[in-house]
Formats: C-alpha cells, sequence, structure tokens
C-alpha cells in the first residue's frame, strides 16, 4: 500500500474519558463530535469510557485529569485534556490540521 | 530513654490517634506516629530521603502494623521504586502479590498532553480510590504531588483540586504523607505546606566542613506535643533511623553495683570495689600515658566476666589494639570469638558527629553491652567545634546512663597542665575522672596516675605510679620520701637502699643479742660458784651446829647413866 493511500484511510481510534455526566464531560462529548464530524467524517471512532463504572481503566491510559481525550491511533499517542472548548489546540492535538496539508 | 521521652512527649488526653512508623526514634519525638487518617508533609531537598522514609512507612505499615498502604510515584516507575528499596530488605514485588500494598505509577508527559478549557483531576481520585479500594488500604503516600505542577499549566484547578484531594484524603481516613521538593524560602516549592495544616515534617541534608549530616525536624504537629529540635537520622541497610537528641529528664535510675576497672590497684583506691555500674568514666592523659591499656583492660575485665563489651575505635584498627593488648597480657580475640566483644573501627571523619551518635546507638541496641569503650574521644573534635562534641558526648552519655550501660571514653590532653584542660569539656558530665600524666625526673619519664574526681564514694587521693607490665596494669604507690615524691628508678632505688638498711640493721641487731647471750651466760656461771660458795659455807656452819648438838646430847646420856648408875647403888 502507498502511504498516501495509507494516510487517507487511517482511522482515528478515540477515547473520551470522563467521570460521570457532568457539565464538562458532555461539553468535551459534544464538542469532539462536532470536530469529528466537520473533519474526519466517517474516519473516526469515539469510546466513552466513564471512569465512575470502570475506575480499573484510569492507570491503564495513565489518566489523571478528566475529561481527556486520547488518540491511540494514528501514532503518537496524544492526550487532551479539559472540555476541548479551544478548537484549535484539539485539531493540533489530534494531528488532524497536519493530515489535510 | 525511650519510655521515658515518649512517656514525656505523649499527651494525656487520646484526643489525637497516630499511626506508628515503625521507624526507630521517629515514633518517639513524634509521641508515637503520624496523625492516623490525616495527611503529613514532608518535605526536603533533593536527595534528603523522602522517598525512603515514605517507602518505610508503607512498607512498615503493611508488615508490622497491618495497615496496607497505596504508594503513588509520581517520579520513579514503580520497578525502579521497588530496585532502589530491594536493598534495605523490603520486596515490595512479594508485598504487591499479597495485596498488602499497591505501586502506582503516574506518569505525565507534557508533550502528550494539550490542554483546553476545564477540567478537574476527577481520574487521579478515582484512581487512587481505586487503588486504595482493591486493597483496603489505610496508608497512602503521594510521592511527589508537585511533578504534577511541572506538566499541567493551569495551576488555578491544580490547587483547587489539591485542596480538595487532601479533604477527600481525610475523610477517607487514610493516613497520607505527601512529599514535597523544598523551595527557595518555602518548605515546597509550589506552598503545599498551606493544603497540609496537619503535620509537617522537614528533612535536611547538611553538609559542614565537608561532612554530611542528615536531619529531621517536625515543624508544626497540630494537636500533638512533639520534639522540637533537628533530629539526626541515618540510612542504612535497615532504613531510616532517628536519633532523639537530647533526653528531656535526668531521672535515669541508678545502681550502687560496683564493676572492677580491671585493675585491682586501682580498684583498691575506689574503696576496692570499683566504679558504679552505668557510671561514666573519662581516662584522660598525654600521648603514650596508657590510656587505651586502661580501657583495653576494662574490657577485658567485662568480658571475663561474662558481660559483653562494644569498642568504638576511632585511632586504631582492631586488630591493633588486640595485638597490643596482647604484649600486656590481655587476649581480646578469644572474647571476641566468644562474641563478648565487638569492635567497630571508623574515622572520625568517616561522617559527622550526629551520624556518629546514630550509628553509636544503632549498635548498642543491636549488641545490648554492658560496657562501653570510646577511644578516644579527642579525636571526634576534627568533625565538630568542641561544644558540638560536648553535646554529642553528653547525649551519649544520657542515653547510657539510661540504659545501665557503663562507659569509659579517653582522652587526649593537649597540654600538661594539669587543671586547665577541659577535655573537651565532658570532665563535669562524667562521673569519675582518671588523670594518667607524665611525671619526668631524672632522666627519665614515668607514668603517675591519680582519679580527679568518682562521684559518690570514697577514692584515695594518692599520686600512684602507673606500671604497664607484660601481666597488666598496676599501679604501685609512689615513695614520699624527704626529697619529695619518687617515681621509676628513683623509687625503685630509694626502695634498694630501704632493703640495704634493712640487712645491716639486722644483722648489727644480732651482734648485740649474742654480747648479750654471752654476758648473761658468764654472770650465770658467777651466779652459781657463788651459790655453791654459799652452800659450803653454810654446811660448814650446819655441822658446827650437829656437832655441838651431838656432844650435848651425848653429855646429857652420859648424866643420866652416871645418875642411874648411882641409884643402883643404894
Amino acid at each position: 500500500m502507498h502511504a498516501v493511500m495509507n494516510e487517507e484511510k487511517d482511522i482515528w481510534e478515540l477515547r473520551l474519558y470522563i467521570a460521570g455526566k457532568t457539565a464538562k464531560s458532555v461539553t468535551a462529548l459534544a464538542n469532539l463530535k462536532r470536530y469529528c464530524e466537520e473533519h474526519l467524517k466517517d474516519r473516526y471512532v469515539i469510546e466513552v469510557i466513564d471512569l465512575l463504572t470502570k475506575p480499573q481503566l484510569a492507570a491503564g491510559d495513565q489518566i489523571l485529569a478528566v475529561p481527556t481525550l486520547v488518540k491511540k491511533v494514528p501514532e503518537p499517542i496524544r492526550k487532551i485534556i479539559g472540555d476541548l472548548s479551544n478548537e484549535e489546540k484539539v485539531l493540533v492535538g489530534l494531528d488532524i490540521r497536519s493530515t489535510k496539508k | 530513654m525511650s519510655l521515658n521521652s515518649s512517656k514525656q512527649i505523649k499527651s494525656s488526653l487520646p484526643s489525637l490517634l497516630k499511626s506508628p512508623t515503625g521507624i526507630p526514634g521517629l515514633d518517639e519525638i513524634t509521641g508515637g506516629g503520624l496523625p492516623k487518617g490525616r495527611p503529613t508533609l514532608i518535605c526536603g531537598g533533593t536527595g534528603c530521603g523522602k522517598t525512603l522514609f515514605s517507602i518505610e512507612f508503607i512498607v512498615r505499615g503493611a508488615i508490622e502494623f497491618n495497615e496496607p498502604g497505596v504508594f503513588m510515584a509520581f517520579e520513579e516507575k514503580t520497578e525502579e521504586l521497588a530496585a532502589n528499596v530491594a536493598s534495605l530488605g523490603f520486596d515490595l514485588d512479594q508485598l504487591q502479590k499479597d495485596e498488602r500494598i499497591k505501586l502506582d505509577y503516574v506518569h505525565i508527559d507534557r508533550n502528550e498532553i494539550e490542554e483546553t478549557g476545564e477540567y478537574d483531576l476527577e481520574g487521579l481520585f478515582i484512581r487512587l480510590g481505586y487503588a486504595i479500594d482493591s486493597i483496603g488500604a489505610k496508608r497512602v503516600v503521594l510521592d511527589t504531588i508537585e511533578n504534577l505542577f511541572a506538566n499541567l499549566n493551569n495551576e488555578g484547578i491544580l490547587r483547587s483540586e489539591i485542596r480538595r484531594l487532601f479533604n477527600w484524603l481525610k475523610e477517607k481516613g487514610v493516613t497520607t504523607i505527601i512529599t514535597g521538593e523544598k523551595g527557595e524560602g518555602t518548605l515546597t516549592r509550589n506552598g503545599l505546606e498551606e493544603y497540609v495544616s496537619d503535620c509537617v515534617i522537614l528533612l535536611d541534608h547538611r553538609i559542614n566542613n565537608q561532612i554530611s549530616t542528615r536531619l529531621l525536624r517536625i515543624v508544626k504537629y497540630r494537636g500533638s506535643a512533639h520534639g522540637t529540635n533537628e533530629y539526626p537520622f541515618l540510612i542504612d541497610e535497615d532504613g531510616l533511623s532517628v536519633l532523639p537528641v537530647t533526653s528531656l529528664t535526668l531521672d535515669h535510675a541508678v545502681t550502687t553495683e560496683r564493676i572492677s576497672s580491671g585493675i585491682p590497684s586501682l580498684d583498691k583506691m575506689l574503696e576496692g570495689k570499683g566504679f558504679y555500674r552505668g557510671s561514666s568514666i573519662l581516662v584522660s592523659g598525654t600521648a603514650g600515658t596508657g590510656k587505651t591499656s586502661i580501657a583495653g583492660s576494662f574490657a577485658q575485665a567485662t568480658c571475663q566476666r561474662g558481660e559483653r563489651c562494644i569498642y568504638f575505635a576511632f585511632e586504631e584498627s582492631p586488630n591493633q589494639i588486640v595485638r597490643n593488648m596482647r604484649s600486656i597480657g590481655f587476649d581480646l580475640q578469644v572474647h571476641i570469638d566468644a562474641g563478648l566483644l565487638q569492635f567497630h573501627a571508623s574515622r572520625p571523619t568517616l561522617n559527622g558527629l550526629e551520624m556518629h551518635l546514630v550509628t553509636i546507638h544503632k549498635l548498642i541496641r543491636e549488641f545490648k553491652p554492658q560496657v562501653v569503650v570510646v577511644d578516644p574521644i579527642t579525636n571526634l573534635i576534627t568533625v565538630g567545634s568542641i561544644s558540638e562534641v560536648r553535646s554529642m558526648l553528653m547525649r551519649l552519655i544520657d542515653f547510657l546512663q539510661a540504659e545501665q550501660i557503663t562507659v569509659v571514653f579517653t582522652a587526649l590532653s593537649m597540654n600538661t597542665v594539669v587543671g586547665e584542660q577541659t577535655d573537651e569539656g565532658v570532665s563535669s558530665l562524667v562521673d569519675a575522672w582518671l588523670l594518667v600524666r607524665d611525671i619526668e625526673s631524672n632522666g627519665e619519664r614515668n607514668r603517675g596516675m591519680y582519679i580527679m574526681k568518682s562521684r559518690g564514694m570514697k577514692h584515695s587521693n594518692q599520686v600512684r605510679e602507673f606500671v604497664i607490665t607484660n601481666e597488666g596494669l598496676e599501679l604501685v604507690d609512689v615513695y614520699l620520701g624527704a626529697e619529695g615524691v619518687l617515681i621509676g628508678s628513683a623509687r625503685e632505688a630509694q626502695q634498694l637502699q630501704e632493703a640495704t638498711g634493712v640487712a645491716l640493721r639486722d644483722h648489727a641487731v644480732t651482734r648485740k643479742d649474742r654480747e648479750v647471750e654471752r654476758k648473761r651466760l658468764v654472770l650465770e656461771s658467777k651466779i652459781a660458784s657463788l651459790r655453791e660458795e654459799f652452800e659450803s659455807v653454810q654446811e660448814e656452819l650446819n655441822k658446827a651446829f650437829v656437832d655441838e648438838e651431838l656432844r650435848q646430847a651425848i653429855m646429857e646420856r652420859n648424866r643420866e647413866q652416871i645418875i642411874r648408875n648411882r641409884h643402883n647403888d643404894q
């Protein structure tokens, strides 16, 4: 496969860690969905993990803050913490801008 | 001391529960440990032992007090941590398997993290809460939470979250240690002390004259009395040990039991019984006066009684001392082999005074000797000022007296003017002070010894000549003659002279006796001849008398015969 093709077909595997349905987590999820629809249509998977129900998962991804968005694939792993209100920062963090050019 | 001082510190009200650390000495200073169910801040510079302190708290809690603990590391990976403390005999992996402790390494990398908008640290709470609940932890360490400040930008959120974290930990009722790096002019770089109001302990690692000393100080302990001094502590193969600097009282028990000094003639100077058990004895003198020999003799006597002795040598190696003592008839090797005698030789410059003190304490607690020898204390001056040495020795004496251990110090006097020498100022602290000094006269040097003081007993005020022989040490009465005090060969000459005098006199007396005897014999024979003369005279006289009587009797008889005859004629 060609590198270019590969890049085109990359699937963004995103995990959003939250702790209950707080205002911050709701905002974060809404923001994330909006950015993905806009920039990564059909190329993303969002998994929401509620630490209140699965606390044992916090250590695995080194989660301290909530909400935390973890981008596992494509590499490198990046974490974005906060309610994702700054679109610019989120897009940089998810390496979305770089793939578009 | 341990019991006494902790009793003194412990408040009478059982209001504040404490969680013992198990670190020797620390629980005495804090009166029982860290505040139970509350956070304690341990702060200090790099390499001061914060992490070790906290890991020991967790491990000892799990092993000794059956309180499982969670160690949340923000700096070191758990494997590194386990490897670092393996040298102390803490098997973290096994403890983790047994679910008695839980290590959690929190990794934050600034490079992988982007912050946008509002967030909180609920993830950390959940993670910690999960760890605590999974093993039923009673103790928690956060080492060091300040790392968050370096990796997260939003200080406002951090501060409020940390405050919330500590409150949350209090609510959970876990005893927590939070470590913090010392900052410029503040206890911690990020002002963690603002949030921990219950107990703050400061660790320090101070270098003075190239000698390092670790010190611990309780800055604050709300709701509890505590020692406020800087306490030296030691990190060695058994972990931390803290030394309470001064015992607070002078109420240790005393005994009237006496123990021999190993020199019979010295014992004789002390009412014939020797020193009190548990007393402190200083032997001071100029170079080469036999101080070490006296100390060795004391050690020898101790071991011969079947008691244990520990010998701290700051000048000579153990082998050297053993060899030298053999030359005066003490075989110390036997006692070493029998486990009664232990040598601990180190250069004074090995570590600071406080460290020496901690080491001495530790060895004494382990070996439990009845007698301790410190030879010599003078060398300690190379690592501290006179007042520091004095305060260290005072604490050592305090400790030993409380434990009823007899101690012999030797000290080298620099000047020969006796009486002005203060011997590191300990002479007022000790119970007995022997002074050995050179006496130079008639082209030779001899040793004189006297007892400067000996508390609580009559003691000889005589200067004795101190003689080191192949069979041991001896004190000889000096000769007091018309020319003053005679010692050494002068004394021996004097003694010889006296012996000669006695022989001569003896001889003279015998001659006189014989003459008298002869005179007596002559006189007695004279008396005999006189008596005989008297007897012959007496006999002569008697004879005349008897003759007269005879004649008269015969004449009487004749007359009667004549009368009878005449009557017959009628």
